[in-house]
């Protein structure tokens, strides 16, 4: 799933943050999918983005250049945006692991 | 100078199809782009001539843009019941309205179509030679023109019965041609990965612009199946989520829903669709997942959520189950890799479905999704509703001769709060609210709720046609059921 899939997601499963939220990720298999850039989208998924969750998932898939949080004018920052761009929608962790159902 | 009710009138040339759906889908596109729908014409019915006021042409040409429904827009010049009466009408159009398509430079050339007759062309020359005291100064071009004008005459709808003269004749300058090309293009009969349930491309465009998609957003499907309805949102420019509980589907695996397949391969999946035609770009991701305890963060996200949710009627309705339901002896799917337990009432899924909604959408969102219906009971106070979500439309397309599904949209209007506090503004007398405060009050599903008549009363007719196993105090859909 993408990153910014993950940022979206909580879950049931117990143990898993105080409030369900976030999901931890392994980094057993990350793979970059290129995917058009489409500086509108990014920058309206922006607001939505939960920063501290974003960052921990960075971190544990070892991943760089990650920006820390919205900075002002973002809108028209292209660096950023192609920076979030890439986190968000080209970053894809395991093959198939969506299956988020209660497992207990 | 006053303006006059003639100005900004245009005349939308519908398709005879999905009848009950046409309304709803240009009240929504006009909205969608700063327009309202406004027309003194009384009744839309069956009729393929709809008049209406938009305020710009920029507004006529991108609700052309979008809808399925209409086949083309024209500038209204004139009309009228007998050419008589169109002339004097034509007369009376603004002749500084007309000018700007008219003056000499320019190249035009004019149309006659019929409905529900067919003119000689020496009839139809005849027609155009009438119009010669309109203001033409330009050349007239076949071929390419610049400007299209077109006399329409409606002979009414009754093939067996075609009047000598016309009902209504109008005449008005060509705008734009609507989308109804996108059914033949994405129809699912070339559509590389499909399932039993696959959605009519016309009619998952239809939803998409009843749920005022556009670009940018966010779409989810919370029973994406094979991705059908996603395709019509991300044609559109948004990005688009799916679920389903079903392992097998969204990974690919499992039996072919096409004749002559063995099973669906591993390209067939929601991507490859999206891959198929060029939109691969929107696919966000696509999950397996119970709808019915949803595992996203509080908030709201989702632009519009579109949907098609089993009806029990060949796709059964399935919930995942803890451990302990699961040993009530219920049926155990070795390959979907997830307990697949519990019967799971229509009425519930609804209601899990509407309060989803209303928390995740953003407000002013849409929810649109078929409700599947036992037609001679059923009644208005049957749809579900919750106090966040505003009953935009309901549109009936029968299946057979006693079941219907209606294509309920509804728009978040409130922001969502903790359902105790929720329900007190409920108001008590409709069958809907009863229901809606059984869920917040207490655990509905091991009861079977008085309220939910049409799930039991669409078993009644489904058991003479064909199977229903039945289990403990719940009833499971799983019928054979040929529409």
């Amino acid at each position: 799933m993408k990153l910014l899939t993950h940022n979206l997601l909580s879950s049931h499963v117990r143990g898993v943050g105080p409030r369900g939220f976030p999901l931890r990720l392994q980094a057993t298999e990350v793979r970059i999918n290129p995917v058009e850039f489409n500086p509108d989208f990014v920058a309206r998924m922006i607001p939505k983005v939960e920063w501290a969750a974003l960052l921990e998932a960075a971190d544990t898939l070892h991943l760089v250049e990650v920006p820390k949080g919205p900075i002002e004018g973002y809108e028209h920052d292209e660096k950023f945006l192609r920076q979030m761009h890439h986190v968000l929608l080209e970053v894809r962790t395991g093959p198939s692991l969506a299956s988020l159902a209660t497992a207990g | 100078m006053a303006l006059s009710s003639s100005l900004n009138r245009y005349l939308l040339l519908m398709a005879q199809e999905h009848l009950e759906f046409r309304l709803p889908e240009i009240k929504s596109l006009l909205s969608l782009f700063g327009g309202q729908f406004t027309s003194s014409q009384e009744t839309y019915g069956k009729s393929p001539f709809w008049i209406l006021s938009i305020p710009s042409e920029d507004i006529a040409r991108n609700l052309m843009k979008r809808t399925v429904c209409a086949k083309s827009i024209f500038e209204l010049w004139g009309h009228g019941k007998s050419p008589e009466e169109l002339y004097s009408s034509l007369k009376n159009y603004p002749v500084e309205k007309m000018v700007p398509f008219l003056h000499s430079d320019s190249t035009y050339k004019i149309k006659i179509h019929t409905f529900n007759k067919t003119l000689t062309q020496e009839e139809k020359v005849k027609r155009i030679d009438a119009l010669e005291f309109l203001p033409f100064e330009g050349k007239v071009n076949l071929k390419k023109p610049q400007h299209i004008f077109s006399v329409l005459e409606d002979y009414g709808l009754d093939p067996n019965c075609i009047p000598e003269n016309p009902h209504n004749i109008y005449f008005g300058r060509w705008i734009a041609d609507g989308q109804r090309e996108l059914i033949e293009s994405y129809s699912v009969k070339k559509r590389h990965f499909i399932g039993n349930t696959s959605m009519d491309a016309g009619l998952s465009f239809i939803m998409a612009n009843h749920g005022k998609v556009k670009e940018n957003d966010i779409v989810f499907d919370p029973f994406v199946g094979t991705g059908g309805l996603l395709i019509a949102s991300a044609h559109f420019g948004a990005y688009v989520y799916g679920t389903d509980i079903d392992y097998n589907t969204v990974h690919g695996l499992g039996k072919a829903s096409r004749k002559n397949q063995k099973w669906r391969g591993p390209d067939e999946n929601i991507r490859a669709n999206l891959r198929q035609y060029g939109l691969e770009k929107y696919y966000l991701d696509v999950l397996v997942s119970d709808a019915s305890k949803p595992s996203w963060r509080k908030g709201t996200y989702f632009d519009a959520i579109i949907t098609d949710p089993p009806y029990g009627i060949r796709e059964s309705t399935r919930r995942t189950g803890s451990q302990k339901e699961i040993q009530k002896g219920m049926e155990k799917c070795p390959e979907s890799h997830v307990p697949v337990s519990l019967s799971y009432h229509l009425s519930d899924m609804f209601f899990d479905l509407l309060n989803f909604a209303a928390e995740t959408l953003v407000l002013g969102g849409r929810l649109v999704y078929w409700l599947p219906v036992y037609t001679p009971e059923y009644t208005e106070e049957m749809v579900p509703w919750h106090p966040c979500l505003k009953l935009i439309s309901n549109c009936e397309q029968k299946l057979s001769s006693h079941t219907s599904r209606r294509l309920i949209t509804m728009e978040k209007v409130k922001k969502f709060e903790v359902p105790h506090n929720c329900w007190t503004s409920v108001p008590s007398s409709s069958v809907a609210s009863s229901l809606y405060k059984a869920s917040c009050q207490s655990h509905p599903r091991q009861t079977s709720s008085p309220s939910s008549q049409f799930v039991f009363s669409l078993s009644q007719v489904l058991f003479t046609s064909g199977t229903i196993i039945q289990c403990e105090s719940h009833i499971f859909l799983l019928v054979i059921f040929a529409f």
